[in-house]
Parts: C-alpha cells; sequence; structure tokens
C-alpha cells in the first residue's frame, strides 16, 4: 500500500527535496573550489577568482608541492605513524578485549575497571608531557604510537564482539587438541575480521588527520608528520622551508605561498579521498557497532 | 588420538587408580594454569600501557599541589597546597577564559545538536534509496577532513581577498575581518563543526529512523495523520532515546572541548573570545614552561567535567524516568 500524499505533504516534500540538496551543496561547494583552483594560476585566482578557462590553468602548485622535500617526508612518516599506529592499538585492543571476553580470566571486573576509569579521568596534558619526556621518548616515533595506543572503546567492543563467538566452537577445537593460543589465532581471528578491519580504518584516519601529538611530542621538523606540514604551508603561511632559497619579492613569496595551498590540501586528502568510497559502509558500521551498549 | 588416550585409561585405571586421579589434577591444574596464562599475557601489553600512560599521569598530577621543579622531581619537590588553584582564580585571565570555554561548548552544543537530527529526519523522507546514498555519501565526507585542512580552509575561505569577501566587498564595499575580528570566532567555530560533523552525527538517527516499521506510518496515514504528525508522533519518539544519550554525552563533556581546532584558529587579533582552558593550558605548560600551575588549571578543568558529567546524567535521568547514561 501506498502512503497518499495531502496538498500540504507534497509541499513539505519539495521543500525537504530543496534543503537537501542545498546542505549537499554547502558541503560539495567549498571542496570543489579548493579542486578547482588547486589547478589555477595563482595570480589570475586572486585578481579574478575561479576561471574554468583552460588558459588560466597551470599545474605549478602540484610541481612545487610534489618537489618539497618537507612535504614528501611529512607524507612518508604519516604513513609510518599511521600505519604502525593502527597495527598497535589493533593488536593491543584485539588481545584485552578477548582475554576480558573469557569467562576463566579471574579478576575481569575489577581489569575493566581500571580501563573504564581512564575513559572518565586523567592526569591531563602537562603531567602525560612529563612523563613522555622523562621516559626519553620525546622526538621518538613511541611519543606519537604509545601514550595513545590503549582504547577503551575498541577494547569494550571487541570484547562484546568476541562474546558473541560461540563457544562450542572453542570446545570443538579444544576437543581436537588445539591450544588455546591455536585457538585464538587459528579460530577467533579469522572470524574476527571485519571488527579488526573497522577498528583500524579509524586508527589510520585518525592518527592521519591529528597534528597535536606530534607538535607537543616532536620537535625535530624531520619526524613530523603531514598534518603538522600542512599546518605551517595554510595557517602559518609558511612556504614550507626549504622552499624559498634566496630572498624573493614578499609579492613574489605570498604568490608562492597561495598557489601552493589548494594543492597541498588535494594532496593529503588524496589517501582519504581514494579510500573513502569503498570504505563508507564499514567506517558507518563502526558508527553502528559503537553504539550499541 | 583422544580415544587414544582414553583406552590407555581405562587399560591403567584398576592399578594405578590413585596416582593417575593425582596425575590428571596436576595436568589440570597445569592445563589451567597455560589457559589462564595465555590469557594474562594477551590482557597484558593493554594493562601495561594504561597503568604507564595513564595512571602515572593521574599521580604526575599532584604537581599542581606542588612547587615542581624538574631538578627535584614530583616526589621531592614542595608541597603548596592550593596556591596555583588561587593564583588562576584570582588572575585577571580566569574570567575571560573560563567564560570563554563555556560560551564555545555551549553555544556549540546548542546549535549543533539538533542539526543531524533535521538532517535525518529529511533524509528519512527520501524514498529513492540510491538517490538517498548518494547524498549520504557526500554529506558524511566532510567528517574525514582534518582539522588542519578545514581551518586552513576557513582562512583561505574567509580571507580579505578570499571568495567570500570578494562578495562582501562587492555588496558592501569593504571586507570583513572574519578570522581577526573577536566577535565571529565563535561563529565561524560552532558553523564549521557543523559543516564536519552534522551529516555523520546523523547516522545513528538514520539507521534507527530506517527501523520503524512502515505499517505504523501506513496505518497513521489512514487515520488521516498528515506527514508532520507522523513525524512528530512515530519518527521523533523513536529517536528519542538515542537523543537523550547523545545529549548527556555531549553536555557532560561540555567543559572538555578540544585544544585542537580551536588553538589553530586563533589570531593574535581573535585572541578575547579565542583563549580556552585548553590553549591556555598548552600555552602556560608548555610554552612558557610554568608546569605546576598549568597542570593545576587543568586538574581544575577536569574536576568541573566530571561534576558536569553527573549533575546532567542526574537531571535526565529525573526527566527521562529513570533512564539516564549510569
Amino acid at each position: 500500500m501506498v502512503v497518499k500524499h495531502t496538498g500540504l505533504d507534497r509541499l513539505i516534500l519539495a521543500l525537504n527535496a530543496i534543503f537537501l540538496t542545498c546542505a549537499v551543496l554547502v558541503v560539495v561547494v567549498p571542496l570543489v573550489y579548493i579542486v578547482v583552483a588547486s589547478f589555477m594560476d595563482p595570480t589570475v585566482l586572486l585578481n579574478r577568482g575561479l576561471s574554468f578557462n583552460v588558459s588560466d590553468w597551470s599545474l605549478d602548485g602540484y610541481q612545487m608541492i610534489l618537489s618539497n622535500p618537507a612535504m614528501i617526508r611529512g607524507f612518508a612518516n604519516a604513513v609510518l605513524y599511521s600505519v604502525s599506529f593502527a597495527l598497535l592499538t589493533v593488536t593491543v585492543s584485539i588481545f584485552a578485549g578477548y582475554a576480558l571476553s573469557d569467562e576463566r580470566l579471574a579478576g575481569r571486573g575489577f581489569f575493566m575497571i581500571i580501563f573504564i576509569i581512564t575513559m572518565f579521568f586523567g592526569g591531563g596534558l602537562i603531567p602525560t608531557y612529563l612523563l613522555v619526556r622523562n621516559l626519553g621518548m620525546l622526538d621518538t616515533v613511541w611519543a606519537i604510537i604509545l601514550p595513545g595506543a590503549v582504547n577503551v572503546w575498541n577494547i569494550i567492543l571487541s570484547r562484546t564482539f568476541f562474546k558473541g563467538v560461540p563457544r562450542e566452537l572453542k570446545e570443538a577445537a579444544n576437543v581436537d587438541g588445539a591450544s588455546e593460543m591455536k585457538i585464538f589465532f587459528q579460530i577467533v581471528i579469522p572470524l574476527s575480521k571485519p571488527i579488526i578491519f573497522v577498528l583500524a580504518l579509524y586508527a589510520f584516519v585518525g592518527q592521519w588527520n591529528s597534528y597535536f601529538d606530534a607538535m607537543i611530542y616532536l620537535d625535530n621538523s624531520n619526524l613530523h608528520p603531514l598534518q603538522l606540514v600542512l599546518r605551517s604551508i595554510l595557517i602559518q603561511n609558511q612556504a614550507a622551508p626549504g622552499m624559498i632559497s634566496d630572498q624573493l619579492a614578499m609579492a613574489e613569496l605570498k604568490r608562492l605561498s597561495e598557489m601552493i595551498k589548494y594543492s597541498a590540501i588535494v594532496i593529503s586528502s588524496l589517501p582519504l579521498i581514494i579510500m573513502y568510497p569503498f570504505f563508507q559502509k564499514y567506517f558507518e558500521k563502526g558508527v553502528m557497532v559503537g553504539s550499541l551498549k | 588420538m583422544e580415544v587414544k588416550v582414553l583406552d590407555n585409561t581405562m587399560d591403567t585405571q584398576k592399578g594405578t587408580g590413585r596416582a593417575l586421579k593425582d596425575r590428571t589434577s596436576v595436568s589440570h591444574r597445569m592445563q589451567q594454569f597455560k589457559k589462564h596464562y595465555f590469557l594474562y599475557m594477551l590482557l597484558a601489553p593493554a594493562l601495561i600501557l594504561t597503568l604507564i600512560f595513564k595512571y602515572i599521569p593521574m599521580y604526575g598530577a599532584v604537581i599542581a599541589f606542588k612547587d615542581f621543579s624538574p631538578i627535584k622531581g614530583i616526589m621531592g619537590s614542595e608541597w603548596v597546597g592550593l596556591k596555583h588553584f588561587e593564583k588562576f582564580l584570582a588572575s585577571p585571565n580566569f574570567d575571560v577564559i573560563f567564560m570563554n570555554t563555556l560560551k564555545l561548548s555551549f553555544f556549540g552544543l546548542i546549535f549543533s545538536f539538533p542539526v543531524p537530527i533535521i538532517l535525518a529526519l529529511m533524509l528519512n523522507q527520501v524514498r529513492k534509496a540510491g538517490v538517498k546514498k548518494n547524498i549520504q555519501l557526500f554529506l558524511y565526507a566532510p567528517n574525514f577532513i582534518s582539522v588542519v585542512v578545514v581551518v586552513g580552509m576557513l582562512f583561505i575561505f574567509l580571507s580579505p581577498t578570499g571568495p567570500i569577501n570578494q562578495i562582501a566587498t562587492w555588496i558592501t564595499g569593504q571586507p570583513i575581518m572574519f578570522m581577526s575580528e573577536p566577535e565571529y570566532f565563535r561563529w565561524i567555530y560552532i558553523l564549521s563543526d557543523i559543516w564536519t560533523g552534522a551529516g555523520w552525527a546523523s547516522i545513528i538517527y538514520v539507521a534507527a529512523l530506517a527501523n520503524v516499521d512502515p505499517e505504523l506510518h501506513n496505518a497513521a496515514n489512514l487515520d488521516g495523520a498528515n506527514l508532520i504528525q507522523r513525524i512528530r508522533h512515530i519518527d521523533l519518539p523513536t529517536i528519542r532515546p538515542i537523543m537523550a544519550i547523545v545529549f548527556i554525552l555531549a553536555a557532560g563533556g561540555i567543559m572538555s572541548i578540544g585544544f585542537e581546532k580551536a588553538y589553530l584558529m586563533q589570531t593574535s587579533m581573535n585572541l578575547p573570545s579565542s583563549e580556552i582552558i585548553a590553549t591556555y593550558v598548552y600555552k602556560v605548560g608548555l610554552q612558557s614552561g610554568d608546569y605546576a600551575y598549568s597542570a593545576a588549571v587543568g586538574l581544575f578543568n577536569s574536576v568541573i567535567n566530571v561534576i558536569l558529567l553527573v549533575t546532567v546524567n542526574l537531571i535526565v535521568k529525573k526527566l527521562n524516568e529513570g533512564e539516564g547514561l549510569y
């Protein structure tokens, strides 16, 4: 049966369509602007705005950004930090989640409380910083990946997931003589691929997009991840160190720094833009799993 | 293999029954230990990392009550009681920073909270699944743009020569100084937050609405209920429990507003409204090296946070007939 619409309903539905179109435009227009601007000659952009005339276009921005050593190093660092962070945090959380899901682990409740407390209380920025410094981890990868490696939310999620793995499966394997370790690595882990994938995806994106930890823990600019390099280009208006070899006129400096902004945004977002349409359903899944209590 | 073991047991059961029993119980215990040993091994990394990186800093927070000197260490530094807290409360910065933090998150909550709900209700009216999916694909996308890029885009679009000001100049004759006028800071912050997060935040509502039985709408329609009435009496009650949870979480975190975006958006001109507790702690602590004082400010903030979370939960529990978060 089809719902019958009154005249008023039809008006509302039409308005609804218009509003949603506007919402999509509000999201899309700024992004399209950045992409188009990244292909434009900065002088034209500055004086006349966007132009779809091919003669006003140039690839100089991309050329500059791709030949910028800081940017390339930042990209490589970001890949390194994001991949290792995702591997570490997912491994640690899945392990702990599995242990805590097993009724034979004495003191489960107590351990759970230890983890959950950290969701609500924390020592704060300064004591954490002092600890990392005392451990000699400043200016090392460890400062980026270790302090945040335990994600309590992920532990809770994976624990809930493992509780759903049928007992009979584990018991059957046990009867067949498989050790606990074998059961975990050869039966439970393969079953949990989807949840592992979702958690890893979130960890990767979170690390890729963050700059704060790197800003406070990494002084050495050779270790800076992409977001910190972007920050100097986009917000501090530095055309990235090493890019300008000799004194240039202010106007030229401004032109350069404007030129690379757009291409820097596009290049830095590329991995996520490519991943996004394929993985959207996994990301959504993550939200839904997370909302279960 | 299992059968073999059983056969052996049967054969020797008579003669060495007692010895066997002991042996099995010992090996049983060994087995149990091995099992547990493995489980504890799995738990250990998370536990150790948590103790080191979460609990040691909690202990480290006592420097808020001490005259901390890095040479003497946390233990060796002298106790000064509430000196740092008094200093913060008495400082001329306090009112400004405290109110900035409160206003930014309070207005942020008020304006950001309804948007995902409205979006979800609107998306729910889109009948063609393909169209709905595509709209969602676009609306969710900004969630994956990093805060550095979002703020970078704000600077680009709102700069005195940027596209928005090109329009503004055309209309009013002069550009608007968006990023340097303190009065604009909060609006830019909140609106760009909605731009980034509202679509993504609607997912949970969209999913709940998709689970509503279509028969319910059909029946209401037969009874003469129009679209607005059906949304009010069917859709809204469906998502009300989720709204409550989302609201408690947001309201409880009202003082823990993030450092990352506010810090990036700060310019020397907009500081009167953009300096919040988190950025203040960073500047005083890590940039000026006044560790103890800034740890005290941070601790002050966390305490308010916990109080807020508990209070909001109590209020919602009262209003929601005993259904709170915990």
